[in-house]
């Protein structure tokens, strides 16, 4: 029995993976047509339950599997904006996998698998359990994206993403077994202690270091790692793309957070300027590559790869606030990506999806509160004031400031002003070309909740701030304190 | 004298709450709503405008201090709260927002046929970022307002703008962006300095003079493209030719304003060093801008773009006004804003009105309307005397202490400017030459018809304050005096502080 309480701090992953094995049961022997919709609402409530239970864990540091595994503020935090994401994204899809004969029980099953990765990276506290996850969570992406088996498109999409991602993670291993090489310990814990004295990182051990941030610069599609973006969020279904976009992205950049500060804190000298290096690349590529985007697949794809290059610069800043500037940022980045990603699922005409930028003239006619949601949205990813992508932005420069970090800063948010450009180019489109032909209505409940409800949390974000803020302050001082 | 309400915020969310309501209760048929978003629009600002006279009869004239002073816990974390509260210097830009919004519904009445709706809710909404920017003492709500105006900008001119619409919309957008990121940096290397951004303690605060020169530069750019001083002045024309006449009334009147109040509020008394050092160039840029874009205006086949080449140079008698530094010019600055704010936005609505009727804005296409249109000619004149700067206009209070004040900081600059003076009368006379005056040989002007009642009803308010202000400035300085008098009482001492620890320096 003594060994039994040890799985506490896990119970969130395990019941998520057992629940995930249980519906693919379930899924298997109920009748092919019901299968998609019970399996559907179990997920949701699995998802559900696990946040619930995620919560009990909130206000503690544990670790499990002699040290492997550590839960703290940060996971907790971090995790939940998974599920949340992970949850907004199943209940986008839905209307879309039976229209467009996607509809298999399989799919739900698949992203729980992805979450349960997802989860399992952010409370990684050895390289080998980092990769664990990591792995778990790619190989039922790399199925996601392929999921639409019959089109090229997808299944194109499907093999780019899994060559791709088989190469950094070949990158990734072999920068960890060079850290442990030179270290000679795979946790954490241990790194930050060998580390602890000066000059402690031989040449060896810093190479170890760029093949694991080249690795993770990979996940969360940061340049000069991006190419496979662009066309795995055009090739595959759109709401897997949407998934793609947010809840990888989070899991990827709080792994990304959690070694770079934590074992790796120590050595902040010496990796800053390749995380300043990649996140001014990922900024401007991201602004000036989406320009001339006509796919908005695609430009959201670029805009990604914009938006990760910002988080960088939290990281670049490191301590306290920059942590918490990314927890905020991607607090942000997810309200405003599953809203957009709503809306372009909602671009539908007469049964079939468009995904041309064009496609959006005039919406502000025909259909005025779609427009106005997407409205929000954009301005809110080009920092507009007073929406939310604004905030995440001020808090993401006042680390950059405090670390003075001054060039940066000022790459930053010049390169903000040219990505505005092509946020505005859609408001442009929608509400000041002529007006295209109609969307199908009605949108379904499901995508017009999400939409409404993202939406009303960017426009109104100034009144939730502080709350976020004390949340996000705790999760940065686990991390760092821990 | 500060009441309990909560004027302030009451005036700047007012607007607010009714675009709200327009949003959400307007409904039924095209027509009904059209006319129903039309009047809970005109109301709601009327409102407003009333509810902010209280501001200036509530006000006292007696004090520097801040008034109507509100304050919240925002993110306390962070030391960052709502903080709003007026002074001398930023009273009269509140009322003047709430003036012209009421006038720019008023105008755009029958001109704005589609998407009535929306557009309401725009201006609205555009009136609360501007009454909040102008109300703000805490800096990063300062930024959010003065950076949300952008977005309803935007859209009044992209969606209801001219045939370049889209070109002018960008330039507008993008170009005011670039400025204000950079003051957004500033802003934060202030709050780490200071450890707040409370305005009154970082007017307070002495930043290091090095870094003053950086902080300086970025507010600069900030403030520079929404003055618009030249050379950064080309997305201005663009805007004013193809904003809708509403449009162009709020740009001109309030808009630009917004960088000169952003002199006055931070670059002056915050950063007073640098704002020393950085007055010649701020002089050479305002003196070519005068003597250039006068020339420019010279040229123009276009009502509009006329008087917006006119704004670019009665902004830089501002601009000099501000970094000379002394109670008359910074006084003469500020009425030359609210003049401007009135003259100009009078000179777009007088456009607008024949623009309503022909459809034209080619100063060609007109000629000899004196003969049909004896009360718009009359108005008209009124106004570009006005703008000429003549006696007993609120043009002229502006420029003679703009003037007075710069003489006493710098003889040549004040010649200089004062060719702007000549050239403003040049192409002002000019224009209206060529649009009232000469026989009406133009058939489609034969049956146009004078100012209706609604068109008195725009009027009648902007040609009583400029007269006010032409014969009566008292009532409007005494109210800024002490405001100013301490502003440049700061400067001077900080100035002079600094010059006393450089000496120390040097002789140790």
């Amino acid at each position: 029995m003594t060994d039994l309480p040890n799985f506490y701090p896990a119970l969130p992953e395990i019941i998520l993976a057992c629940a995930a094995m249980a519906f693919m049961m379930v899924g298997v022997f109920t009748r092919a047509e019901k299968s998609l919709s019970i399996v559907y609402l179990l997920s949701l409530v699995a998802l559900v339950v696990v946040a619930a239970d995620l919560m009990t864990l909130s206000g503690q540091t544990l670790s499990a599997f002699h040290g492997q595994f550590v839960s703290d503020d940060f996971a907790v935090f971090m995790k939940l904006l998974v599920l949340l994401g992970s949850f907004l994204t199943l209940i986008m899809g839905q209307s879309y996998l039976r229209r467009e004969n996607m509809a298999r029980f399989e799919y739900p099953v698949l992203v729980l698998f992805a979450t349960v990765g997802m989860m399992m990276m952010i409370s990684a506290n050895d390289l080998i359990a980092l990769y664990l996850g990591l792995e778990l969570q790619s190989l039922s992406l790399y199925v996601l994206a392929a999921f639409k088996r019959d089109t090229t498109r997808s299944s194109e999409a499907g093999l780019k993403y899994f060559v791709l991602g088989a190469l950094s993670s070949g990158m990734l291993l072999y920068g960890c077994s060079m850290i442990y090489g030179f270290a000679g310990t795979t946790s954490f814990d241990g790194l930050a202690k060998v580390l602890a004295g000066p000059d402690a990182a031989s040449v060896g051990l810093i190479v170890g270091i760029v093949f694991l941030i080249a690795g993770l610069a990979f996940k969360i599609s940061a340049v000069p790692f991006h190419m496979w973006t662009p066309d795995v969020y055009e090739g595959a279904p759109t709401p897997v793309t949407a998934f793609f976009a947010v809840a990888p992205k989070i899991a990827a950049i709080s792994l990304f957070v959690r070694v770079m500060v934590d074992p790796f804190g120590d050595l902040l000298s010496e990796w800053r300027q390749i995380i300043v290096f990649i996140s001014i690349l990922s900024m401007v590529l991201g602004s000036l590559a989406a320009i001339a985007q006509t796919n908005i697949k695609r430009l959201m794809a670029y805009s990604s790869i914009g938006h990760m290059g910002y988080a960088l610069i939290g990281l670049a800043a490191g301590g306290a606030n920059g942590v918490q500037a990314i927890i905020l940022y991607m607090t942000i980045y997810l309200a405003m990506n599953a809203g957009t990603f709503a809306c372009i699922l909602c671009m539908c005409r007469k049964g079939e999806m468009v995904e041309e930028i064009s496609d959006l003239a005039g919406l502000s006619k025909t259909n005025p509160m779609l427009a106005a949601a997407l409205l929000v949205f954009m301005f809110s990813m080009a920092g507009v004031p007073p929406l939310a992508g604004f905030f995440g932005k001020l808090y993401i420069f006042l680390a950059a400031i405090e670390a003075e970090l001054y060039a940066l800063a000022i790459i930053g948010v010049v390169a903000s002003v040219i990505g505005a450009f092509y946020y505005l180019r859609i408001v442009k489109i929608m509400y000041f070309d002529e007006a295209a032909e109609p969307f199908d209505r009605p949108l379904g409940k499901g995508l017009g909740g999400v939409v409404t409800i993202t939406g009303i949390v960017t426009l109104l974000f100034f009144f939730v701030m502080s709350p976020v803020l004390d949340g996000a302050a705790t999760a940065a001082a686990a991390l760092i304190g821990g | 004298m500060a009441s309990d309400m909560p004027i302030l915020s009451i005036v700047t969310f007012l607007p607010m709450v009714g675009a709200l309501l327009i949003l959400l209760l307007v409904r039924g048929s095209p027509q009904d709503v059209a006319n129903n978003a039309r009047w809970s629009a005109l109301w709601t600002s009327l409102i407003t405008f009333a509810i902010s006279i209280l501001i200036w009869t509530g006000f006292d004239s007696s004090t520097h201090a801040f008034q109507f002073v509100e304050k919240a816990e925002w993110m306390p974390e962070y030391n960052i709260n709502y903080h709003m509260g007026v002074d001398g210097i930023s009273v009269f830009f509140v009322l003047l927002s709430t003036l012209l919004t009421p006038i720019c519904i008023l105008a755009s009445w029958n001109a704005i046929q589609e998407k009535v709706k929306e557009y309401m809710i725009a201006f609205l909404v555009l009136e609360t970022m501007m009454v909040g920017m102008f109300c703000a003492l805490d800096f990063v709500a300062f930024y959010i307002f003065f950076e949300a105006v952008l977005i309803p900008m935007f859209l009044i001119i992209g969606v209801w703008g001219g045939p370049r619409r889209v070109y002018a919309a960008f330039k507008f957008f993008l170009y005011t962006l670039l400025g204000s990121v950079l003051m957004l940096l500033a802003i934060l290397v202030a709050y780490f300095q200071a450890g707040t951004t409370d305005i009154p303690t970082l007017m307070a605060f002495d930043f290091p003079r090095e870094l003053q020169y950086w902080m300086w530069l970025a507010f600069f750019a900030s403030f520079a493209v929404k003055v618009p001083m030249w050379p950064v002045h080309t997305w201005l024309p663009d805007a004013h030719v193809e904003a809708p006449t509403a449009g162009s009334v709020i740009l001109a009147g309030v808009l630009l304003k917004m960088g000169g109040y952003g002199f006055l509020r931070f670059s002056l008394p915050m950063l007073p060093e640098a704002s020393e050092f950085f007055t010649p160039l701020v002089y050479g840029l305002s003196i070519v801008a005068v003597i250039y874009t006068s020339l420019v205006a010279l040229a123009q086949e276009d009502m509009k773009k006329l008087i917006a080449y006119s704004s670019i140079a009665h902004m830089a008698f501002v601009t000099v006004g501000i970094f000379a530094a002394n109670e008359q010019a910074v006084a003469g600055s500020i009425i030359q804003m609210l003049s401007h704010g009135i003259v100009s936005a009078a000179l777009f609505l007088c456009v607008g009105v024949v623009y309503d009727r022909i459809h034209s804005r080619e100063i060609d296409t007109y000629g000899g309307l004196v003969h049909r249109m004896p009360v718009y000619a009359f108005v008209f004149l009124l106004f570009t005397l006005a703008s000429v700067g003549l006696p007993g206009t609120s043009g002229f209070v502006g420029e003679i202490l703009v003037l007075v004040g710069a003489f006493k900081a710098n003889t040549w600059v004040a010649a200089l400017i004062a060719t702007g003076m000549v050239l403003g009368a040049a192409y002002m006379l000019y224009l209206y030459r060529r649009v009232i005056f000469g026989e009406l040989t133009k058939d489609h002007l034969k049956d146009i018809l004078d100012l209706d009642r609604r068109e008195v009803a725009i009027f009648v308010p902007l040609v009583v304050i400029v007269l006010w202000m032409g014969i009566y400035p008292a009532s409007f300085i005494d109210v800024m005096d002490a405001s100013v008098a301490n502003l440049v009482k700061d400067y001077n001492a900080a100035l002079a502080a600094a010059a006393d620890s450089a000496i120390t320096t040097a002789s140790k």
